[in-house]
């Protein structure tokens, strides 16, 4: 594709680039707006719906169902079963104790309801509703696996911060790639709440991996900002941090194609093909955040990295001398 | 000369890789010969099933569990199972009363007790005590004969339940009231295990036995108790000169209260190390029983005491776990202990390993468009990736669960892009004018600097993660560490010295169209070795900048070659 390459290297040379810095008002709008979507708009539709893990559920357990012509037992029985009460609902069903009894778990029910469930099972399984026990169950994912991970998050976030702050030699690096970070995080909680996906631990796990991919990808295009704002130029700091975001486009580009692609295929397979469950959560969650982790970082913490900078003096009488140089020259037409 | 050495390196670092794989290689094949293991990854509980043991709470009649109680038990469980080890497991309440525990794979005996006793550790100092056959003291006319002393011991009413005089401190025997002796004479040790919960208030004395039944004591009220240590490992214990005795034994590190507390109490029992050899003596006492009564031979005063028994290797790291997170707030017991199937049919990890397969092909579809010859390098690297994993993942035995496959599967992206920073940073060096040789050893010196500052950005992640989290987030934790340090170590000891080995040969290093690295194409025109035409297009401002910067980097190497090539052609042109 010698268009790409052409691409990548008008871009390296500055022939072609994009104003992510100067328009950077646009983007700000654009992301205060989606944050502030994000926040609203699940909150409108009754809060985050959360799984079973997190918030208990109900229990029934059959004894002695009925088995099939080869001796097993078939599970998608009660997932009908349940489904023909709670349409939509997506129990956990096992088969305990090498085949005496099934059991199934689903979001918490209303009385009335698990009765129902109770008689249908029964039913399904061809036993007596004597033999289908009911019992509230609590989370798996309980209030110390939440607390322990707000912990290890907020220590993480304060040594992140820390570690850029050292490595880059300047605090507002760490900061415009903190605020970056939570963007991305808003924006894909945010997803979840307005699809009404339920939260289950595996999309937690793919928040987690998105906080990860966030910084690391903010990292990868700083370090060129880094490299490019520490040489003498002819250039403004706004320029040079704009340059350094178009030399990368490309990685950027390649990057998050490679990291969509199997997620992508993942999230196909599972939203389309099985429907609910772990595959679908777990892709939704990286889909958007990678998607959204990669945008953050050029529209958003570079742009905001020079803002910070701009208005330090010795940035800015070096802008001004810069900006009076090129005036003077008028024939350094090409940038 | 300067190529040789980079061939040299390259080479060596192909070899050190090499090692790296048949050393985890080597592991495994030894962990699977020596345990029986096997060469496919173990499963998680959504994927394979596992067991269920439901936990029923030992209460005495009337005692009530309330749901903090529950809640506290299930957070305490859950730490004592991470540190055994098991990943993966889920543990809930159910009902108002029960704990279910669900773990991947058959829980041995160990595991069980692990899971179930309170570990409830108290310091008592010792009053009383006797060997367990000769149950009586003092002249009584019970029988001595074991079997008819384990008759429900009624005290008798008559005697006295308070002491008449009062006690001044712990060892007093002033404890020994008329009925705790007549209660003592009467209890039996092998009744001990039926007791359901033989613990008495810390304030008052308790009557007890050493775990193997052979002696009898009674104790004096809780002196240290166990919520005051804050740490607890095991090991083999030492003596004076350092020298292991071969004994397994759980050294205790206590608080600051407990520190004091445990200075305070060695002080005064040291002091009857002549006079009483009996209230010289400390219990050590673990869920009602004694686990050991050692004399006390010096004031402790740095709160780091050491507790051997009769532990194995085993046995004492269950200990040290358990003191470690705590104390249960009640015993459990086992109510039920299942075979439980899988959550997730066998369909699910079928269409995510499907999924992952497309999403690889795509990967691979797209790095060839990219970069032409250079993705199969890409495509290599990912390979010898995921082969470090698998044995990795295998070696440390974590099981996978759907959302670890998963997992896994988007670590590829992540890998990938370390590839994807190096080649961009290659064919910017290009791009400035450099010949491929040149521009692999400087891409690389400025990629790995970018790939190490990402890298570590995750890897801190994933540290902080695994040791403040717990449950499924530990589990993620390991394996995103587990897929950063594979992406360092392939991209430095894989993709860097075979890119440094392909620009040697004449397909790369003269810029065929297919290699990727096109200079032409990438704007920069290579003429032979050391000269170019200057790129075009590029502003002067920054061509002087690169070209300033290529000097400025240009090694002791690259300069000589450069002065002898000029003094050469000088030499020919004269």
């Amino acid at each position: 594709m010698a268009s790409f390459s052409q691409f990548g290297n008008d871009l390296y040379t500055g022939k072609r680039s994009f104003d992510f810095v100067k328009r950077r008002r646009i983007w700000f709008s654009i992301a205060i707006v989606m944050v502030i979507a994000a926040i609203v708009v699940p909150f409108l539709r009754g809060g985050f719906v959360f799984g079973i893990e997190f918030s208990g559920g109900s229990e029934f357990t059959v004894s002695n169902p009925a088995k099939t012509a080869d001796g097993s037992i078939d599970q998608s029985l009660a997932s009908d079963a349940v489904r023909s009460v709670t349409p939509g609902a997506t129990p956990k069903i096992s088969i305990v104790n090498g085949g005496s009894s099934v059991r199934i778990q689903t979001d918490l029910l209303e009385n009335t309801d698990s009765d129902k469930i109770r008689d249908a099972l029964a039913a399904t399984y061809d036993v007596s509703t004597d033999e289908v026990t009911s019992s509230f169950i609590g989370a798996t994912w309980g209030a110390d696996i939440t607390r322990q991970a707000l912990t290890a998050l907020i220590v993480f976030i304060l040594l992140a911060a820390i570690v850029m702050a050292l490595y880059f030699r300047t605090w507002k690096m760490a900061m415009a790639a903190l605020i970056a970070l939570f963007h991305d995080l808003i924006i894909t909680a945010g997803v979840y709440g307005i699809l009404g996906f339920e939260v289950t631990p595996a999309a937690v796990i793919g928040f987690l991996t998105i906080l990860g991919y966030s910084l690391y990808d903010t990292v990868v295009v700083f370090d060129k900002i880094r490299e490019n704002t520490s040489e003498g130029t002819a250039l403004t700091f706004g320029e040079s941090v704009n340059l350094a975001v178009n030399q990368t486009l490309v990685r950027s580009i390649n990057t998050s194609v490679v990291a969509l692609l199997p997620i992508g295929s993942i999230l196909f397979i599972g939203a389309f093909v099985l429907g609910a469950g772990t595959l679908r959560d777990i892709s939704l969650a990286l889909f958007i955040g990678v998607l959204v982790g990669t945008y953050s970082t050029i529209f958003i913490a570079a742009p905001l990295y020079a803002t910070f900078r701009q208005n330090e003096t010795i940035v800015r009488a070096a802008d001004k001398k810069k900006t009076a140089a090129v005036a003077r020259t008028t024939s350094g037409a090409v940038r | 000369m300067a190529r040789s050495t980079s061939a040299r390196k390259a080479v060596n670092a192909l070899i050190g890789l090499g090692v790296i794989a048949l050393l985890l290689g080597g592991a495994n094949l030894a962990q699977v010969l020596s345990t029986g293991g096997s060469w496919a990854p173990k499963l998680a509980l959504d994927l394979e099933g596992g067991t269920q043991i439901i936990l029923a709470p030992k209460l005495e009649s009337g005692q009530e569990v309330t749901q903090e109680q529950l809640d506290q038990a299930v957070a305490i469980i859950r730490q004592r199972i991470d540190a055994s080890g098991v990943s993966e497991a889920e543990i809930n309440t159910q009902g108002t009363r029960n704990i279910v525990v669900s773990i991947p794979g058959r829980p041995d005996d160990e595991t069980l007790r692990r899971i179930e006793s309170s570990a409830k550790l108290e310091f008592r100092p010792v009053i009383y005590t006797t060997s367990a056959s000769v149950s009586t003291i003092g002249n009584t006319d019970t029988p001595t004969d074991g079997s008819s002393a384990s008759a429900t011991p009624t005290p008798d009413p008559s005697l006295a339940t308070t002491p008449t005089v009062t006690p001044t401190d712990a060892s007093d025997p002033n404890w020994v009231s008329p009925a705790l002796l007549e209660e003592y004479n009467n209890f039996d040790c092998s009744t001990l295990d039926k007791v359901q919960t033989n613990v008495a208030p810390a304030d008052e004395p308790l009557i007890t036995c050493e775990t193997d039944g052979s002696f009898k004591y009674i104790l004096g009220p809780v002196e240290i108790s166990g919520e005051d240590i804050s740490d607890a490992t095991s090991g083999l214990i030492g003596n004076s000169q350092g020298v292991s005795t071969g004994v397994w034994g759980v050294f205790i590190t206590f608080n600051a209260k407990g520190t004091q507390e445990f200075a305070d109490v060695t002080s005064r029992l040291y002091s009857y190390i002549t006079t009483d050899t009996v209230r010289n003596r400390f219990a050590i006492v673990l869920d009602g029983k004694v686990i050991s009564a050692p004399s006390t031979q010096a004031v402790i005063s740095d709160g780091k005491p050491q507790i051997s028994g009769s532990f194995t290797q085993e046995s004492a790291k269950t200990l040290a776990d358990q003191l470690k997170f705590g104390a249960l707030p009640i015993s459990f017991e086992v109510q039920s202990n299942d075979t439980i199937s899988a959550t997730l049919g066998s369909a699910q990890l079928v269409s995510g390993l499907l999924a992952g397969l497309i999403g690889l092909i795509l990967v691979v579809v797209y790095s060839l468009i990219q970069y032409r010859t250079l993705g199969f390098v890409t495509i290599a690297s990912l390979v010898v990736a995921a082969a470090i994993t698998y044995l990795l993942v295998l070696l440390m035995g974590f099981r996978l669960s759907l959302a670890g496959v998963a997992g896994l599967i988007v670590a590829i992206g992540i890998t990938a892009d370390s590839f994807i920073v190096y080649f961009e940073r290659i064919r910017d060096e290009l791009r400035d004018g450099r010949g491929l040789e040149s521009a692999v050893e400087a891409g690389w010196k400025r990629a790995i600097r970018t790939i190490l500052a990402s890298d570590s950005v995750n890897f801190l992640a994933a540290g902080i993660l695994f040791a403040l989290a717990v449950g499924n987030v530990r589990g993620f934790a390991l394996t995103l560490g587990v897929t950063t340090v594979v992406d360092i170590i392939v991209v430095s000891l894989f993709t860097h010295p075979i890119l440094q080995l392909l620009a040697r040969t004449k397909f790369f290093g003269e810029g065929h169209p297919l290699s990727g690295l096109d200079a032409s194409a990438l704007g920069a025109v290579y003429r032979g070795r050391a000269q170019f035409r200057a790129p075009v297009g590029v502003p002067a401002a920054k061509q002087a900048a690169s070209s300033r910067e290529a000097a400025k980097r240009q090694t002791i190497a690259e300069r000589k070659a450069a002065e002898f090539d000029a003094a050469r052609n000088k030499g020919k042109d004269s």
